[in-house]
């Protein structure tokens, strides 16, 4: 199900005096089975667009085109469209509402009108999926789980729908460590299982360099990059100057070629830098040093 | 929902905007019994001019003034339609068991008029006044008050709070809207009874979310030892100028007007 974007605007309250430019033609074009990153600073209207793709927001102008149909067209079944494209919201254990985690997750598959046999299947697949055990959950108030369990129940909700692209706004945004990586973990798995096309919204450098194929920079509502991890991250200093930053670990190779080491600065992973740099320490001989 | 203009204000550097708020809620007070005084169609001349004066003089486009009477459209549609059909006298139009009566239709536009000067009238006191300008005048005035045990500082705080927190509010109702509606959530068809329910999976989260804010509220608040009342000194002074004596030389103008409709013609 391919997605693709043409000049696409959005105006937020036109005629008002409130009145303001969030996305200004934005060509872009999202293939199946792609991973993709979408970075931008605060208010670079990352939020806006994605909520585009599902028909949230309907644009100014420009087109939204999913599997040959433009859902900036007004005749457009959109719940359909919904159906397809699940849309993961930032902090999405905030829409958390059922008595039971079992009966909330439900709520999406229901709503496209599931039978009862087929909506149970799928909330004990959706809830698997996200790493929590459907026995012991099910019963269970939203309201009682561990923030980061709460986010994984809000999760599964959108899974339980299958889509076929799932798109995650900052997905661990206020989660500890471990809750970060978990739920990393399992978007990867997800990917694979279901061969879905992701879009991740990140302000980590670090999880968008180790996880995506391709990387879309938003700057001011313009989406001014596209590329493969490397070539985004490539230009440090253009950038910086849209208030973006590379990974940690691509500062260290900078600072240490800065130092005289011959080391590559496109460098993404800790795993990449230590093969790099062990590579220099032998060559040059003082590996035990 | 972003479509509301009562009780938004519009940020602006006119005359009206920097009058005191004082003189604003004063004045619109006055406003709005007057429109009570008047008890014919020519008094409702000096609100007129006193609307336009102040419309144009507060640099609020109309366009701005006309959108906020849309919400209430109902409400001064059935005023006007009640009045036609409930006052009996001289019958000019039947439709069946209801008769349109010429005083019926004059009393229709005279109240659906007033309403619409009541509405406009207030819009322009919130269009143009900060809502923390808004609750310091308030608190002002209700000083007299605190002798008989009225809690004015309170109550400005709490309206305050209340509307710091209408944004965010509207904010995250759109936000749990849509994040239902990326769910498959319906919020538009259906009868009357599952439209209810389906309000439950916005006003749950909501409710949560805003006992949770209050908390929050309530907490920092109190780390930073707030007191309200007694001694608590403000950082921006309300102060009257030329320009409040003007606007209430002005209104008395209007007052006199609208009294003297009433009484001597």
């Amino acid at each position: 199900m391919p997605i693709i974007i043409k000049n696409l605007s959005h105006v937020y309250m036109p005629g008002t005096p409130f009145e303001s430019v969030a996305l200004k033609d934005i060509n872009w074009e999202i293939s199946d089975g792609e991973f993709w990153g979408l970075i931008g600073h605060t208010g670079s209207g990352k939020s806006t667009l994605i909520q585009h793709l599902n028909g949230l927001l309907r644009p100014t102008s420009g087109e939204i085109i999913i599997d040959g149909v433009n859902i900036a067209d007004k005749k457009v079944n959109l719940k359909e469209i919904r159906q397809k494209i699940g849309l993961v919201f930032q902090y999405p254990e905030h829409q958390l509402f059922e008595e039971t985690v079992e009966k909330d997750v439900a709520f999406g598959p229901k709503n496209m009108g599931l039978t009862e046999e087929e909506i149970a299947i799928r909330v004990k697949d959706a809830l698997e999926a996200v790493g929590l055990d459907y026995r012991e959950v099910k019963d269970r108030s939203p309201f009682e789980l561990s923030g980061g369990q709460m986010r994984r129940v809000a999760i599964a909700g959108v899974l339980a729908m299958k889509p076929k692209v799932l798109i995650l706004d900052e997905p661990t945004v206020g989660l500890d460590p471990r809750g970060r990586d978990e739920i990393l973990e399992e978007i990867v798995y997800l990917r694979k299982k279901y061969e879905m096309t992701i879009i991740l919204v990140s302000h980590s450098m670090e999880d968008i360099a180790r996880l995506v194929d391709k990387i879309a920079v938003l700057h001011k509502g313009q989406l001014v990059k596209c590329g493969t991890p490397k070539e985004i991250f490539k230009d440090r200093e253009g950038l910086s100057s849209i208030g973006l930053d590379v990974p940690q670990i691509t500062h260290l190779m900078y600072r240490l070629r800065e130092r005289g080491w011959d080391v590559p600065t496109d460098v993404l992973t800790v795993e990449e830098a230590k093969k790099a740099i062990l590579k220099v320490i032998r060559g040059k001989g003082y590996a035990r040093a | 929902m972003r479509e509301l203009s009562i009780g938004q204000y519009i940020p602006g550097d006119s005359f009206i905007h920097r009058l005191d708020p004082r003189t604003k809620i004063v004045i619109t007070f006055v406003f709005m019994i007057v429109l009570f005084v008047i008890n014919d169609f020519s008094g409702y001349i000096f609100p007129v001019i006193f609307i336009i004066l102040s419309a144009l003089y507060s640099k609020i486009s109309i366009k701005y003034m006309i959108k906020g009477l849309r919400p209430l459209l109902f409400i001064i549609l059935l005023t006007f339609v009640l009045n036609i059909f409930m006052i009996k006298g001289r019958i000019l139009y039947e439709i069946g068991p209801f008769d349109i009566t010429y005083e019926g239709l004059y009393q229709g536009v005279f109240m659906a008029l007033r309403l619409i000067f009541l509405i406009v009238g207030t819009s322009l006191l919130t269009l143009t006044t900060s809502p923390i300008m808004m609750t310091d005048g308030i608190e002002y005035l209700l000083k007299p008050f605190k002798r008989i045990g009225v809690p004015a500082h309170e109550l400005a705080m709490m309206m305050t709070i209340a509307l710091r927190f209408i944004p965010t509010l509207l904010e995250e109702t759109d936000k749990i809207m849509k994040a239902q509606m990326a769910r498959g959530a319906d919020f538009q068809s259906g009868n009357i009874i599952n439209r209810a329910k389906s309000l439950v999976p916005i006003l749950v989260p909501l409710f949560v979310s805003a006992f949770r804010r209050a908390d929050e509220l309530a907490m920092a608040m109190e780390s930073r030892c707030y007191k309200g009342g007694e001694n608590r000194t403000r950082m921006k002074e309300l102060k009257m100028t030329g320009n409040d004596v003007l606007a209430f030389i002005i209104t008395a103008v209007m007052v006199g007007g609208c009294v003297a409709s009433r009484f001597l013609w």
